[in-house]
C-alpha cells in the first residue's frame, strides 16, 4: 500500500523535525551526471525527502552500468534521466523530477540550472568536471557546488572524503585516482563518495557549513 | 611568499598561466581559487600573483 504524500511528509516530519525537514522539501538540487556517482547521490537524497530534483545525462542505460549506477537490467537502452526518475519516484511517488536527456555545458548551464539551490557535479570526464565547476563559481556565484574527484579502484575507503574549498565549493574524493589507472571504477567507493556529495547537501540545507 | 594548496611558494609575479604550467598541471582539468574567488580562465595569462596571495588548485581526475 502506497502511503499518501501527507502520511509521507509526517514521516519524514516525525525523523527529521518539522523545521529541518521543510527546509529539505523546499531546496532544490540539481544532479549534473546520472552515473555511478549522480545515481547514487539521487536516491539517497529523494530517501532523504528532498523533493526537487534537476537531473541531467544525455546518455542510455548500457550493461555496462549495471555494476554501479542505480539501474536495472531490463532498463538498458532507455535514458538514464528517465529512468533514474521513475527509480525514484518507486522511492517516493511524490517527489518532482525534473529531467534533461542532454549534454550541459556553457551554453545551456545558466537555464537548466538557474532554478537550483546546490549543484551536483557528478560527471566521468575530467574536463567536463572543471568546466561545470568554473562555470558555476564564476557565473552563477549565488549557487553552491558539491562536485568529486577521485574514487576509482580499491584503495581505501577512508581515502575519499570532504574538502571546503572555498565558501561555496565542495569537494569529494580521494583527489588522486584516475579512473584510467587500474580496474576502474568499483560500486563500494563510488557509492561513497557520491554518499559524501549527497551528505554535503543536507549539511549545507542544515546550515552546517563547516567539514 | 605565495600559499598554494597550504605550502609556501615562490611564485610572486608569475600569472596563474605561467604558475600551471612550470607546476605541470593540465590547465584544461583544474579550477583555480585565488583568496576565496574563482579564477576565470580567460584571466590565467594577466593574473599575477602578489605577494601574500593564498591559492587552490583544484585538479580533477576523471571517473564518476
Amino acid at each position: 500500500m502506497i502511503p499518501t504524500k501527507e502520511e509521507w511528509i509526517q514521516a519524514l516530519n516525525d525523523r527529521h523535525g518539522i523545521e529541518f525537514q521543510e527546509k529539505i522539501s523546499s531546496t532544490t538540487v540539481a544532479v549534473c551526471g546520472l552515473g555511478g556517482l549522480g545515481s547514487n547521490i539521487a536516491i539517497a537524497l529523494a530517501r532523504a525527502g528532498i523533493e526537487k530534483l534537476i537531473l541531467i545525462d544525455f546518455d542510455k542505460v548500457d550493461i555496462t552500468n549495471l555494476h554501479r549506477q542505480q539501474y536495472k537490467a531490463n532498463q538498458i537502452g532507455i535514458s538514464k534521466a528517465e529512468a533514474l526518475k521513475y527509480n525514484l519516484k518507486e522511492i517516493n511517488p511524490y517527489l518532482e523530477a525534473q529531467i534533461h536527456t542532454v549534454r550541459l555545458d556553457e551554453n545551456n548551464a545558466k537555464d537548466i540550472l538557474s532554478n537550483a539551490d546546490i549543484i551536483c557535479e557528478a560527471f566521468d570526464n575530467a574536463e567536463a568536471k572543471a568546466n561545470i565547476v568554473n562555470f558555476v563559481l564564476s557565473e552563477m556565484p549565488e549557487k553552491y557546488i558539491v562536485a568529486a574527484s577521485g574514487m576509482s579502484g580499491l584503495d581505501s575507503a577512508n581515502l575519499v572524503k570532504t574538502r571546503k574549498v572555498s565558501k561555496r565549493f565542495y569537494l569529494c574524493g580521494d583527489e588522486v585516482s584516475d579512473v584510467k589507472d587500474g580496474i576502474g571504477l568499483v560500486s563500494s567507493r563510488v557509492m561513497l563518495c557520491a554518499a559524501h556529495q549527497a551528505h554535503t547537501v543536507l549539511r549545507i540545507i542544515a546550515n552546517e557549513f563547516e567539514v | 611568499m605565495v600559499r598554494i594548496n597550504g605550502e609556501k611558494v615562490d611564485a610572486v609575479g608569475k600569472s596563474v598561466a605561467e604558475y600551471l604550467n612550470s607546476a605541470g598541471y593540465d590547465l584544461m582539468r583544474v579550477a583555480v581559487e585565488l583568496n576565496g574567488d574563482i579564477v576565470p580562465k580567460a584571466q590565467y595569462a594577466d593574473t599575477i600573483f602578489k605577494d601574500g596571495d593564498s591559492v587552490e588548485v583544484v585538479s580533477f581526475v576523471g571517473g564518476g
